[in-house]
């Protein structure tokens, strides 16, 4: 009776993890730009393993596979922002475009494009000049844009 | 219950195709790095399903390592991107 159970609510997890899995390809495959597609990558798919990590934990009901999928779920949780943010600051620097339906950009001239350091617009003259004086030989690497 | 794993390795299955199309249609370099992230996050759930599936838990540990290699992957791709280099999307 209890298997029953148990087996009904593995295979409810196994179900909903596939299809929260394929509504983040639908999502990476459908939308139109880089930071939506992201944005659909990573919380559905981080979701998806989430759930069937769930159902390995309640088909083994073993304590150190329960500590592995544990592993595997905090993992994902921890890393997928993580990337997904390194890929975005990288897809902006890189000038990949974003969607013409865009509301806004705050981030627009906001960059600089060799230091890589974000001004919020609220700093005053002495504080740009530090700034500019601290960083005047940072960027190890140049960016340059041969056309 | 077999009946059940079929469908979830065909629902991965499905999703795994799509992810790969915008993989290659992708129009610049970042949007292959996402995609290809999405498809490391969904072979950790299909190694989940495959445990499950044939009853032996060591394809947990193949799920941790995949994961694990897939982060690195994206974290690399993005300092490539970032500080610069030869770039052909």
């Amino acid at each position: 009776m209890i298997d029953t159970i148990v087996n009904w609510i593995i295979a409810l997890f196994m179900l909903t993890s596939g299809i929260f899995t394929l509504v983040a390809a639908i999502g990476i495959l459908r939308l139109p730009d880089l930071l939506t597609r992201m944005h659909a990558s990573t919380k559905a798919g981080a979701l998806g393993v989430a759930l069937m990590m769930i159902a390995v934990m309640l088909h083994f009901g073993d304590l150190v596979v329960m500590a592995k999928a544990l592993a595997v779920i905090m993992f994902i949780l921890i890393t997928a922002p993580v990337a997904a943010h390194a890929i975005g600051r990288a897809g902006y620097f890189v000038g990949v475009p974003i969607w013409v339906n865009t509301v806004k950009d705050e981030l627009f001239n906001r960059y600089d494009a060799d230091t890589h350091r974000l001004r919020s617009g609220l700093e005053t003259e002495e504080e740009l000049e530090a700034m500019k004086t601290a960083t005047k030989d940072k960027p190890r690497i140049r960016v340059t844009t041969k056309k | 219950m077999e009946i059940i794993y079929l469908i979830a390795f065909g629902l991965l299955s499905i999703s795994m195709l799509l992810i790969f199309i915008r993989l290659l249609i992708g129009p610049t370099l970042p949007d292959r790095v996402v995609a290809l992230e999405l498809l490391a996050t969904v072979v950790v759930a299909m190694a989940g399903t495959y445990a499950i599936f044939t009853d032996r838990s060591s394809f947990i540990d193949v799920a941790i390592v995949g994961a694990l290699t897939a982060f690195l992957a994206a974290i690399g791709f993005a300092r490539f991107l970032e500080r610069g280099g030869p770039r052909d999307d």
